[in-house]
């Protein structure tokens, strides 16, 4: 796996710069903040009065009898740091706090959007320093452990220079302050003699991991550049769904359409105060008799107001229409939206004069809503359309996805696919496996030989049990053994074309796997 | 006089005359392959129109073929079996192209809601006659093609696919290449007269053959 290209903002001394605001203490008072007596972060100033980690309280103070001190405290750091991650958010998407003090986010999007990984610092510099008045440092590199140690040093690291970077560092950087205690580890590697990041990487990663445990290989592969793991997105707050309970029951489609117009209204406030716009819908209903009803929409373009409302609609028109057995059998009493998927707003927007992705008088705009409005009466997975990708049969290479989501080849049509069957194509393609036999002049069955050669001549084929029907022109069979490296996914088949004799002439392509024949096409 | 008569009506906002009415206007119809234009007595599929198509899938998909590439969509409902890598070989763009493959019970309920939304909708399940009427009055009020695959009451026009006598395939080598399609219509007003094209699929080539020469038996080996 290789490292994603990771920005990393870092504010030095956090702890210290957390408790001197909290407490509105001026910057230029050295302080320091104690855990069990002993110092674990101090301020610039505080350094420079020769206060080190790790020194005892008594001792600090008297070298610098105005230093201020703090007890350590997780809660205010991470509270104090949540200013800084909203503000590093509003410039980039899908940011990772990895502790108070350090936020790490995948650089791709914004270097594309601002123009270059360069840019994205400066901005991102500007926007901590103007909104919660901080200094921090920037680095950027492949992978979050080479990101955090270029912060520190304010670099942006090249692509794929990771590693370079870190071999000259010492072992001692695997144990950060505030980071996880390695403190250990870092004295036996040194005690090897691996003093730099580069002698550790070297060594093979099946003698650390024999050598040295679980958590050495992950600091292995840290040395190396590598992923500890990748960033985790921000998730959204769950209490996004909003609710009514109509009075009286809805049991006309009218009327809930007149209630689900409102309580869409109202989710779209609720998301846009957030600054989220939906992409997959939960809509739910209970009835009177205890029925609960619920649906999820999926949508490929975050939904605007009226597309909430419209799927509101459809949706209980799908259920109060419903045939009578599966119709509720009381009116609606409680109906919920829930959001079950949201992306930042910003992918939201809105045209200038209709306030959809496309005109509503344009074709795939009406298409679209007729489309959504058959998911409504038959579910999400009702309405299909075709992308086309890689494969060797004419069913391998579609693959059906449900309307609105993404459209995604099964297989990547570019790869080689040695016995693919060239065009055309059979017009019809059976969902389901149809039984096929074929004979040979004396009615004896034909099969196909380990070799993939046919076991005798066809002469006649019959279908699904049928009458035989003579074979006027064969060809084949074409083996394809598809993953055979793989024994869970190994196909075997062979396939062969056949024009039968009748009223009209019959053209199929027959397939043979586990020893038995279907039709797998018909050229109709 | 009645030369002025004609002139002063057709002046009228609304009446046009007979002669105009036969050839349709271009914007009213949906383009097809060439070789099928000759088929269809607009040129194209008209808008509003029920047209069968019998006989054979292949036929369907070249109905769509260059409908869809022109900008239009298309659905299929009730062939889960419709083979879509052929229709992509064909020409349809398979983006364009929605299919509900299995309406159940909601048949009349997904079609109507199709046909007011897509230009062209082939149903391959027979609703009952009067909810079938109605679905075709729908098109007609929306501008859709309905398309029905089997039998309609009804129908504009009914296409008939058959023949199919397929060259490339040999005794034990060679492979399906190119078949021969024949294509009869008949059906109402203009269409009366019926007509029948001879095609070479994949390729929509066309051998048009004037219907007054009936030796058909000569076309398909």
């Amino acid at each position: 796996m290789t490292a994603v290209r990771t920005l990393v903002v870092w504010c030095p001394d956090w702890p210290v710069l957390a408790a001197t605001k909290a407490a509105g203490l001026a910057p230029d008072v050295p302080a320091a903040v104690l855990a069990n007596n002993r110092v674990v972060a101090s301020s610039a100033l505080a350094r420079a009065e020769g206060i080190r980690r790790g020194d005892r309280k008594r001792g600090a103070q008297s070298r610098c009898p105005d230093l201020a001190v703090f007890e350590e405290d997780p809660a205010r750091d991470a509270r104090m740091f949540e200013p800084v991650a909203a503000a590093v958010e509003r410039l980039a998407t899908g940011i990772e706090v990895v502790r108070p003090g350090i936020v790490a986010l995948p650089v791709r999007g914004p270097a594309r959007y601002y123009g270059s990984e360069e840019a994205v610092a400066e901005r991102l510099i500007d926007q901590v320093a103007t909104e919660c008045d901080l200094e921090c440092q920037i680095g950027v590199a492949d992978g979050l452990f080479a990101a955090t140690l270029a912060a520190r040093r304010g670099l942006v690291v090249p692509v794929s220079g990771s590693a370079a970077f870190l071999a000259p560092l010492t072992v001692a950087e695997l144990s950060p302050p505030g980071g996880p205690d390695r403190a250990d580890f870092v004295d036996l590697l040194r005690r090897l003699g691996l003093r730099t990041l580069g002698a550790y990487a070297a060594l093979s990663e099946r003698d650390v991991a024999s050598r040295f445990g679980a958590d050495a290989v992950a600091t292995h592969r840290l040395a190396r550049g590598l992923e500890e793991r990748p960033p985790a997105r921000r998730r959204t707050p769950p209490d996004l769904s909003v609710t009514h309970s109509p009075d009286p029951p809805l049991d006309r489609v009218d009327a809930a359409a007149f209630a689900g117009r409102a309580l869409a209204e109202q989710l779209h406030e609720k998301l846009a105060a957030r600054g989220l716009a939906c992409t997959r819908l939960g809509v739910h209903a209970s009835t009177d008799n205890g029925e609960e009803l619920g649906r999820v929409w999926r949508c490929a373009e975050p939904l605007t107001p009226a597309g909430i409302a419209d799927r509101v609609r459809w949706q209980l028109d799908g259920w109060l229409r419903a045939a009578p057995g599966t119709r509720p059998s009381a009116g609606i009493t409680r109906l919920w939206l829930e959001p079950v998927e949201v992306v930042d707003a910003t992918a939201l927007q809105l045209g200038l004069w209709h306030g959809g992705s496309e005109d509503p008088g344009t074709g795939a705009e009406r298409a679209s809503r007729a489309l959504v409005r058959v998911q409504g009466l038959l579910g999400p997975d009702g309405v299909v359309t075709g992308v086309l990708g890689g494969g060797r049969g004419p069913s391998d290479r579609v693959r059906l996805v449900p309307w609105g989501e993404e459209r995604l080849p099964g297989a990547d049509p570019d790869a080689p696919w040695p016995g693919r069957l060239p065009a055309p194509s059979p017009a019809t393609v059976p969902a389901v496996p149809v039984a096929a036999e074929v004979l040979d002049a004396s009615a004896a069955p034909v099969g196909v030989s380990g070799r993939q050669r046919l076991t005798g001549v066809p002469a006649a084929v019959s279908v699904a049990g049928g009458a035989p029907r003579p074979v006027l022109a064969w060809a084949g069979p074409w083996a394809a053994a598809e993953t055979w490296w793989e024994p869970a996914g190994a196909r075997r088949r062979a396939r062969l074309q056949v024009l039968l004799d009748g009223v009209e002439q019959t053209a199929l392509l027959l397939v043979r796997e586990d020893r038995a024949w279907a039709v797998e096409g018909v050229y109709d | 006089m009645s030369g002025s008569a004609t002139a002063s009506l057709a002046a009228l906002n609304g009446v046009s005359a007979a002669n105009e009415l036969v050839q349709a206007p271009l914007g009213k119809a949906l383009p097809v392959l060439d070789g099928l234009a000759g088929l269809l007595p607009w040129g194209g599929l008209r808008r509003g129109s029920t047209v069968v198509v019998r006989g054979s899938t292949t036929l369907l998909l070249a109905l769509l073929a260059a409908a869809t590439n022109e900008g239009s969509w298309a659905a299929v409902v009730g062939m889960p079996d419709l083979g879509l890598l052929a229709a992509h070989e064909l020409g349809v763009v398979v983006h364009r192209l929605a299919l509900v493959p299995r309406p159940g019970s909601e048949l009349v309920a997904v079609t109507a809601a199709l046909l007011d939304g897509l230009d062209l909708v082939a149903v391959a399940k027979q609703p009952p006659a009067a909810e079938a009427r109605r679905l075709s009055a729908r098109a007609r009020n929306r501008g859709s093609v309905l398309i029905p695959v089997g039998g309609w009451p009804g129908a504009d026009l009914e296409l008939d696919g058959s023949g199919g006598g397929w060259t490339g395939l040999s005794n034990g080598h060679g492979r399906l290449r190119e078949r021969e399609l024949v294509v009869r219509s008949r059906g109402r007003g203009a269409a009366a007269r019926g007509s029948q094209v001879r095609l070479t699929l994949p390729g929509g080539r066309a051998i048009d053959l004037p219907t007054d020469k009936p030796r058909l038996r000569q076309v398909v080996p």
